[in-house]
C-alpha cells in the first residue's frame, strides 16, 4: 500500500475519533432541546465546569480560596486530602445535579413560555455566569486531569501498520491516540446505555413523552418540573463525560468551554431533535475537517478546523434545512 | 409636568410626523446633542474618553447596526466581531492605499490575467491613493455591508437558531481570513495592522498623537448621523417592511412584503453600521489590532447582551446598552480593584458572573430591556405629580 493511502486512512480514523469527542459534547443539546425546546448554550460551559469541579474535588482544592484569600488576607488552598478518581466522579455528579435542580428553579421556571430566542440567550446569559464562577470557585490557571485513562500513541499499531507500507518508503505507521481510542468506546457505551434508558425504564419513556408532546404528556400525569430536572442531570452527566475526555486531552481550560461552539455545526448537520443525527453529523464534521486540513489546508495556509465545519454545515443547511435527521417542518417563505 | 403634549398643536403634516412630536422631548433631545457636541470636548480627559467615551460611542454604532438586524428584522447573528473585522481591514486598506496586483508573467501555465496555472509572477495592477479617514470609514462600512449581503443569503432558506449557527460561518471565516490573508495586513511581519496617523480639516484623527477631543468628536459625529440614518430608516417603508419579516414571515409575504428585499436590505443595512463600528473601533480606539484578539467571538456575544439588556428593536435602547456594557467593566474594576484591593482577577471573573446574572435578570424580568424601563418612566413622569 502507497504510505498516501496509508496517510489518508490515517486522517480518517483521527477524524473519525475526533467527530465522537464532537459528538458527545452535541449529544447534551439534543438531550435538552428534545425534553424542553431549549437550545442550551451553555453546554460546553457545563463541561468546563464538571470538569474543573471534578480535578478540585480530586485534589482537595479549597473552594473560592482565591477570594477567600484576598478578602480575610488569609492563605488557604488545598484541604490536604486527594480523593480517589471514581468518589470525585461521583460527587462532580452530584454537583450536576445540583446544578440542573438549581438552573430550574431559579431560570427556567421563570421563563416558561418565552419565546426560543429567549430562552436561548437566557443560556449565553448563563454561560458567562457560569465561566465566572468556575474561574472563582475553582481558579482560573491550566490544570491536567488524570483519571488514569491511558493516553499517547499505540506503539502495537505503529509497528503493524509500518509493515504495510511499500518496501523502502519513508513510512513509520499509523499514530492514533490511546486516549482518542477510550473516548470512543465510552462515547459509544454512553450512547447505548441512554438509549437503553429512554427504552426500557420508566423515567425515559416519560422523557420521549415530554418529547413528542408537552401538553399530552402533561395530562397522562408526567410532571413536567421533575422531567426537566432530570434532564438537566443527564446533560449534566453528559456533559461531565464530555469534560473528562475533553479535559483528559486538551487540559481543564477555559478553551473547553469553546467545544460548545464545535457542536454547534454538529448540531445543524444531525438535526436539532436527532441523537442518530448528532453522531452521525459528528462524524462527517470530524472526518470532513481533518480530511480538508489535510488535503486542501496547506494550499490556502492551514488552520481550516476553525471554520471549516460552519461553512460545511451552512453549504448543507442551504439544501437541507432541517438537518439530515430533523423533524421536516414544510413551510415556504 | 414633563412629556405633556397639551397645548402643543399641530398645523402641517410634516410637524405632525416628525420624530419627536413632544416639544419637551424634543428640547432634551437638543439638549443632550448640545451637551455631547460643546460642553464635553470641554471638561474631556485622555483617561475619560479612552476608558469611557469612545469606546460607548463606537459601541453604541455597532450596537445600532445589530439591533436593525437582531430587534428589527429578527435575525439573530453572532457574527458580528467578523463583520467588525472586515470594517476595520477594508478601512485599513483604504487608509493606506488599496493595491490590486496582476499576474505579469506565468510561467508553464495558462495566463488568466488574475489566476495563473504556473509559476506566476505578481506586479501591481494599480494602486488607490491614501484616502482620507472619514471616506476610509465609510468605505470600510460598504464593504461590509457587501460581505453581510453575502453571509446573509443563506437566511432566506433558514431561520431561527439554524441561522444563528450559520452566521457563526461568518465569524470564524472571516477572523481565520484576515490571519491568513497577508495582502489584508499589507505584508506586515507581525500580522497586526497599525493605524498611521490621518488629518480631518487639519486635526489628527488617527495615529498615536491624535488628542482625546478631536478623537471623541469624530466618534460623535458619525455616531449622531449613523443614528439619525438608523432612526429615519426604521420608521420608514423600508423599517416597517423589516419589522413584519420580524413579527411573522409568512403574513408579510402575504401582504405584499418581499422577504428577500426585506431580510437582505437588513442584512446590509445592519453590516454597514457594524463595518463603520469596527473601523472606527480599530482605527480610532485601539490603533493597532491583531484581528484574534480584537475581533473574537466574544465581540459577538457582548454586542449581542448590548442590544438584550439596552431593549430590541430601539435606537435609545442600543445607547442604553452600550453605555451599560462599557461601564460595567470600568465601575466594577474601580469598586473591586481600587476600593477592596482585590487582584484584577477576582474582578474578571465577578465581571463574567455579574454579566450572566444580569442577563438572565433582565430576560426575566424586563425582556424589552432598559428602553422598556424609560419608556415607564416616561409615563410616570407625564402624570407626575398627580397620578390620578
Amino acid at each position: 500500500m502507497s504510505p498516501t493511502f496509508l496517510y489518508t486512512v490515517e486522517v480518517i480514523l483521527n477524524g473519525l475519533m475526533a467527530g465522537v469527542m464532537y459528538a458527545l459534547v452535541a449529544l447534551g443539546f439534543v438531550l435538552i432541546f428534545k425534553a424542553s425546546g431549549i437550545f442550551n448554550y451553555a453546554q460546553g460551559v457545563m463541561a468546563l465546569f464538571a470538569a474543573l469541579t471534578l480535578v478540585g474535588i480530586q485534589q482537595g482544592q479549597v473552594p473560592f480560596s482565591h477570594l477567600i484569600n484576598a478578602v480575610f488576607g488569609t492563605d488557604i488552598h488545598h484541604f490536604g486530602w486527594t480523593v480517589p478518581t471514581l468518589l470525585a466522579i461521583l460527587l462532580s455528579l452530584c454537583v450536576m445535579i445540583l446544578f440542573a435542580w438549581l438552573v430550574n428553579r431559579l431560570i427556567l421556571r421563570h421563563l416558561v413560555n418565552q419565546e426560543p430566542i429567549i430562552l436561548f440567550m437566557a443560556t449565553i446569559g448563563l454561560a458567562y455566569f457560569m465561566e465566572g464562577l468556575g474561574d472563582l470557585m475553582w481558579g482560573s490557571d491550566i490544570k491536567r486531569l488524570d483519571v488514569g485513562l491511558p493516553s499517547g500513541g499505540s506503539f502495537w499499531l505503529e509497528d503493524v501498520t509500518a509493515g504495510w507500507a511499500a518496501e523502502g518508503s519513508e513510512y513509520y505507521g499509523m499514530y492514533i491516540d490511546l486516549l482518542d481510542v477510550w473516548a470512543t468506546m465510552i462515547a459509544v457505551t454512553l450512547v447505548i446505555v441512554l438509549t437503553l434508558f429512554s427504552q426500557y425504564t420508566k423515567t425515559g419513556r416519560a422523557l420521549r413523552a415530554v418529547a413528542d408532546d408537552h401538553q399530552a404528556a402533561l395530562s397522562v400525569g408526567i410532571s413536567l418540573k421533575a422531567i426537566w430536572v432530570i434532564v438537566w442531570s443527564i446533560a449534566g452527566f453528559v456533559a461531565l463525560v464530555a469534560g473528562i475526555m475533553w479535559g483528559a486531552k486538551l487540559g481543564v481550560q477555559f478553551s473547553l468551554s469553546l467545544i460548545a461552539l464545535k457542536a454547534l455545526p454538529v448540531l445543524m448537520l444531525g438535526g436539532f431533535t436527532s441523537i442518530p443525527g448528532a453522531i452521525v453529523g459528528g462524524l462527517i464534521i470530524g472526518v470532513g475537517e481533518k480530511l480538508f486540513e489535510f488535503s486542501i489546508g496547506p494550499m490556502i495556509g492551514g488552520a481550516t478546523e476553525n471554520w471549516f465545519a460552519y461553512v460545511l454545515a451552512l453549504l448543507f443547511l442551504v439544501f437541507r434545512p432541517q438537518g439530515l435527521f430533523g423533524e421536516k417542518i414544510i413551510e415556504r417563505v | 409636568m414633563f412629556y405633556r403634549e397639551a397645548g402643543d398643536f399641530k398645523t402641517s403634516y410634516a410637524a405632525d410626523g416628525q420624530t419627536f412630536p413632544i416639544a419637551f422631548d424634543r428640547w432634551r433631545y437638543m439638549i443632550v446633542v448640545a451637551i455631547g457636541f460643546l460642553a464635553i470636548p470641554l471638561f474631556i480627559t485622555e483617561y475619560m474618553a479612552n476608558a469611557v467615551l469612545i469606546p460607548f460611542l463606537i459601541w453604541s454604532v455597532i450596537a445600532i447596526g445589530l439591533n436593525i438586524l437582531t430587534g428589527y428584522c429578527g435575525q439573530v447573528s453572532l457574527g458580528t466581531g467578523g463583520f467588525m473585522a472586515v470594517g476595520a481591514y477594508a478601512c485599513y486598506k483604504f487608509m493606506t492605499g488599496l493595491d490590486v496586483w496582476y499576474v505579469s508573467a506565468c510561467e508553464g501555465g495558462a495566463n488568466l490575467f488574475f489566476l495563473c496555472t504556473g509559476v506566476a509572477t505578481y506586479s501591481v495592477l494599480f494602486e488607490l491613493p491614501e484616502f482620507n479617514i472619514a471616506f476610509s470609514v465609510l468605505m470600510g462600512g460598504l464593504t461590509t455591508a457587501a460581505v453581510g449581503l453575502l453571509f446573509g443569503l443563506p437566511s432566506l432558506r433558514i431561520k431561527g437558531f439554524y441561522l444563528a449557527v450559520a452566521t457563526l460561518a461568518a465569524q470564524f471565516f472571516l477572523v481565520w481570513l484576515f490571519n491568513k490573508w497577508s495582502w489584508a495586513y499589507n505584508y506586515s511581519a507581525s500580522g497586526q495592522i497599525n493605524a498611521p496617523t490621518r488629518e480631518l480639516l487639519g486635526f489628527e484623527i488617527t495615529g498615536p498623537t491624535a488628542t482625546a477631543e478631536v478623537k471623541y468628536l469624530f466618534c460623535l459625529t458619525i455616531l449622531f448621523l449613523m443614528a439619525w440614518l438608523a432612526r429615519n430608516l426604521t420608521r420608514g417603508r423600508l423599517g416597517r417592511s423589516w419589522m413584519a419579516i420580524r413579527d411573522m414571515d409568512i403574513a408579510a409575504e402575504i401582504i405584499g412584503v418581499n422577504p428577500l428585499k426585506a431580510k437582505l436590505s437588513a442584512f446590509a443595512v445592519s453590516s454597514f453600521f457594524v463595518g463603520v463600528g469596527g473601523a472606527l473601533f480599530f482605527s480610532v480606539y485601539l490603533g493597532a489590532v491583531e484581528v484574534g484578539e480584537a475581533f473574537g467571538i466574544q465581540k459577538s456575544f457582548l454586542a449581542l447582551f448590548m442590544i438584550i439588556i439596552g431593549g430590541l428593536g430601539s435606537i435609545f435602547g442600543s445607547f442604553a446598552g452600550a453605555a451599560f456594557i462599557v461601564l460595567m467593566p470600568v465601575l466594577l474594576k474601580n469598586i473591586m480593584v481600587g476600593g477592596f484591593g482585590w487582584p484584577t482577577d477576582i474582578a474578571a471573573h465577578f465581571e463574567f458572573i455579574i454579566l450572566g446574572g444580569l442577563i438572565i435578570f433582565f430576560l426575566i424580568v424586563e425582556p424589552h430591556g432598559l428602553a422598556a424601563l424609560w419608556r415607564t418612566l416616561k409615563e410616570k413622569l407625564r402624570l407626575w405629580p398627580f397620578p390620578h
